[in-house]
């Protein structure tokens, strides 16, 4: 029997680690250490990025929850006929309510001002229209006294709402002496009250902040979306239905899916470029208008409706074409009868994320002018208007301390609707996506 | 308002029409005994055969109508005056419309054009006559297209075949918009830029130092030279979106996705996921806001606790950090795909082998799915140097070629559109620049997505 030489010197055997001497005990503390700190680094990104979101939200909402609200003050107004410079008799008469549309309330205003003594001159311009619309409603009211609530100035209201720093020196603080006196004098004698303000949310852009609204620029972007969805909707989905079911493998199908896919990553502004370029040099559209800042948003989203039509269409089991193939529809009806109603809920939440997008963008209409000062609820499609977001951007522009208050506010009601369409599109997708 | 009219009509006409077509449709299968299979299409395809005869060439003419119209008016309108009462074309001509045309919708209740109380019959009359004209044929067309179309409706005429390549056709049709739409911003930049290079040579462009698109308004002016070096701008912009941003955005990014991948309990996840992703569905215009107005003044006042005398109210440092937080649920999403995307075998080998989560993240993962992290590292990129309301209200209008970011940059975003809004003279250098501005901004983000597109198929591929 063969014995194995034993070798000349011994291999050092390798011992196994002791894990427990000190070196190992650290080096192991070491690295759990390393691990935790790695871990809460993590969480750390985590907590920095969602407080920085908190932040935002916090400010925002704590800036602009009074601009729900506006100040008002109360005052006797004797509706003096002459004074208004209409004639009673002529008021019962069947001209009545125009010629109580066309009267004098700035005269009336004026004089009712008096009986705020020192503070006078402290409401606001467009005060008057309270009264027009106290007497329009009632008729009856005419050469009578009656107490109303109008608005007071931006700088008083501001004051009511607490947003200057009285104790900062006079110069610094951004409101004059005589602003504050005439505003304890008010406090003082119990004149003034926090009202919801109705103009913010109905009423048009204006110079005073105290009359500002988001309403106009609500309904720009109301018509705007409407132009947006009209387009892009049809577009992308059939887009999609052709790239997915019918088109040949070749180079047109390469090109469109190429153009698409670059679309979608193109800079919102180069569509702005785009709408400036052709739809307004080249082709002699309105500028402002709805319709144009509608196409140039439908051209911006449709890559986003059809990437993800694109998906939903895909996701739906190839035996539901081939079944209906079977029994003899064509494969247009195939499409339209089961793909398309099974892919719904998918190419509903693209399209619904995507239109919210439509709606905060803010970039390519500012070159397509639609940042123009509108005073009045746009017209129609072709008519200048403004959007949402254009207003918020305008807002923040705007010198005047008052706007602050009413940019958070208008910011407040857009992220409330973004929020709602973003919430809307999640329900759909997990109340009516099918696995197979 | 009329052309509106004519449209709801010509719709509800080609409604009649589709009933007409399945009326015969069905009187074809009465004849045939009520039995389905008689008629080769149902009655459906009859009718819907009938209405597209009829309705596409009628919207043909109505849509050209509403496209160049106006135009054609315009044309008219002002060639109805003397040469010599005409005014300059440009501005002139286009003040001058506007008073006509707010004349005639009764919009405004005087002009103050002379020419314009003149002009306003022509204009309303040229209006109807083409309105009129024009709905009159859309009308006309329908007709023939409706009748012709009912007149080959047989038993045996193929009438599925015929709308579904109709329909087929229509979805070719709105594929190929996305093709025009990349073809229209191709060519209307290239166009604009073109102009603006006869004036300026590209090379002082894109290397010049100095940037201000002042033109002299009158010949003596001084300090307005129009100088149109982009260099600062391109520097803002990188410096903004490519170093502030993103040295928020990666490390923010990554280690979210890291850790909502590795160690959030997927309940945690859950909700976290979703918080992340409502930083990307924030308006830009808001996040513009706060940065203007919450984190400046920060920045500011922390660059005078530094010592910094001068510092700007509206730093890079602003508008880069704001921005870098809006960037980072898109960073976080493309990692967290890229790590998604590392073989599983291989992150339990390493933990097999007693390396912890975190030396498995460091030593395994992130190496492995480093392509794929570029290249969404990349794409973010290319999305924060387009972006461009934050810059326009967080950053300043001065083009400084600097690299302290608590001084003013401004960017190709926030010069576009600080060119092409206000008062702008068409034709000029200054206007063209923008579109010159544009293009540069176009051809880099194409490229980083381009590029990026292409390493992160690669690394996919790697792993499949």
């Amino acid at each position: 029997m063969a014995t194995l030489a034993a070798p000349a010197a011994p291999i050092a055997e390798r011992q196994p680690t002791d894990w427990t001497t000190q070196a190992m005990r650290s080096r192991i503390a070491a690295r759990y250490r390393a691990e935790r700190n790695f871990r809460r680094l993590g969480a750390a990104a985590l907590v920095i990025a969602a407080s920085f979101l908190a932040f935002l939200l916090f400010t925002i909402v704590r800036d602009g929850w009074t601009g729900f609200q506006r100040t008002e003050t109360r005052i006797e107004v004797q509706f003096d006929a002459a004074t208004l410079g209409v004639d009673p008799a002529a008021v019962a008469g069947p001209q009545g309510q125009a010629l109580l549309a066309r009267a004098d309330y700035q005269a009336l205003l004026l004089k009712a001002a008096e009986q705020l003594g020192p503070a006078d001159d402290t409401l606001s311009d467009a005060a008057w229209m309270e009264l027009r619309e106290a007497l329009m409603d009632n008729p009856a009211l005419l050469g009578k006294r009656a107490s109303l609530w109008v608005p007071v100035r931006s700088s008083i209201d501001l004051l009511a709402k607490g947003k200057y720093d009285l104790a900062a020196p006079a110069e610094s603080r951004g409101v004059t002496d005589r602003e504050v006196s005439d505003w304890r004098w008010l406090e003082g004698k119990g004149l003034l009250r926090t009202g919801f303000n109705t103009t913010f949310l109905f009423g048009a852009d204006s110079t005073e902040p105290e009359l500002a609204g988001i309403g106009g620029a609500a309904l720009g972007s109301l018509l705007t979306l409407a132009v947006t969805i009209a387009i892009a909707f049809p577009l992308g989905v059939f887009s999609a239905v052709w790239l997915e079911e019918f088109a040949p493998k070749g180079r047109l199908a390469d090109i469109i899916e190429l153009s698409i896919n670059n679309l979608a990553a193109v800079p919102s502004i180069i569509f702005g470029l785009l709408g400036l370029a052709f739809f307004l040099n080249f082709a002699g559209m309105p500028r402002s208008a709805p319709l144009v800042g509608g196409i140039t948003l439908a051209l911006m989203i449709m890559p986003v409706i059809v990437i993800a039509s694109r998906v939903a269409i895909k996701a739906v089991p190839p035996s539901i074409r081939d079944a209906a193939l079977g029994i003899g529809a064509s494969p247009i009806q195939v499409v339209f009868h089961h793909v398309l109603p099974l892919a719904l809920p998918g190419i509903m939440t693209g399209t619904i994320i995507g239109i919210a997008r439509a709606l905060g963008e803010t970039a390519p209409l500012l070159l397509i002018g639609m940042r123009a000062f509108v005073t009045d609820v746009p017209q129609g499609f072709t008519s200048p208007a403004t959007v949402l977001p254009m207003q918020v951007f305008l807002w923040s522009d705007d010198v005047q301390r008052g706007f602050v208050e009413k940019t958070s506010a208008a910011i407040m009601v857009l992220m409330l609707v973004l929020i709602a369409m973003n919430s809307l599109a999640i329900y759909l997708r997990n109340r009516f996506e099918r696995r197979w | 308002m009329r052309l509106l009219i004519a449209f709801a009509l010509v719709l509800g006409l080609a409604g009649l029409a589709y009933l007409a077509g399945r009326a015969r449709g069905n009187r074809m299968v009465t004849v045939a005994g009520g039995r389905m299979g008689a008629v080769h299409s149902r009655p459906v395809y009859h009718g819907a055969y009938v209405a597209v005869l009829a309705l596409a060439p009628a919207l043909l003419v109505l849509a050209g109508w509403g496209i160049v119209g106006e135009g054609l008016i315009e044309g008219q309108v002002l060639g109805s005056l003397s040469a010599a009462e005409r005014p300059a074309p440009g501005n002139d001509s286009e003040a001058l419309l506007n008073e006509v045309r707010g004349l005639v919708n009764g919009d405004l209740p005087q002009a103050f054009n002379p020419l314009a109380p003149r002009l306003a019959p022509v204009y309303a009359a040229a209006r109807s006559n083409g309105d009129l004209l024009a709905s009159a044929l859309a009308v006309a067309l329908l007709a023939m297209g409706g009748l012709w179309g009912w007149s080959r409706l047989r038993p045996d005429f193929r009438a599925r075949n015929r709308v579904e390549t109709q329909v087929r056709a229509l979805l070719l049709v709105s594929s190929v918009v996305a093709i025009l739409t990349t073809f229209g911003i191709v060519l209307s930049l290239i166009f604009e830029s073109i102009r603006f290079f006869q004036l300026v040579s590209p090379v002082e462009f894109l290397t010049g130092l100095q940037w201000s698109p002042q033109t002299a308004i009158r010949a003596d002016q001084v300090g307005s030279t129009g100088a149109f070096g982009a260099v600062p701008l391109f520097w803002g912009t990188i410096f903004i979106g490519a170093i502030i941003a993103m040295a928020v955005a990666i490390p923010l990014g990554l280690m979210s996705a890291i850790y909502l991948t590795q160690y959030a309990d997927p309940r945690v996840r859950k909700w976290l996921k979703p918080i992340l992703e409502l930083l990307a569905g924030v308006p830009t215009v808001v996040y513009g806001f706060f940065a203007a107005l919450t984190i400046a003044p920060l920045v500011r006042s922390f660059a005078v606790a530094l010592g910094m005398t001068n510092a700007s109210s509206d730093s890079a440092l602003a508008a880069g950090l704001v921005m870098g937080v809006m960037i980072i649920p898109f960073v976080s999403s493309m990692a967290d795909d890229s790590l998604a995307a590392v073989p599983r075998a291989m992150r339990d080998g390493s933990l097999a082998m007693g390396a912890t989560p975190s030396e498995t993240v460091k030593k395994v993962l992130v190496p492995a799915a480093l392509p794929g992290i570029m290249g969404g590292v990349l794409l973010a990129v290319s999305r924060a140097i387009g972006e461009t309301m934050i810059v326009v209200m967080a950053a300043g209008l001065a083009a400084n070629l600097t690299a302290n970011p608590f001084s003013s940059v401004t960017t190709v975003t926030t010069q576009i559109v600080a060119l092409l809004t206000g008062d702008q003279e068409f034709d000029s250098a200054k206007t063209l620049s923008a579109f010159a501005l544009g293009l540069v901004l176009f051809v880099m983000t194409l490229v980083l997505n381009i590029y990026a597109l292409a390493v992160v198929k690669r690394y996919r591929e790697a792993y499949e």
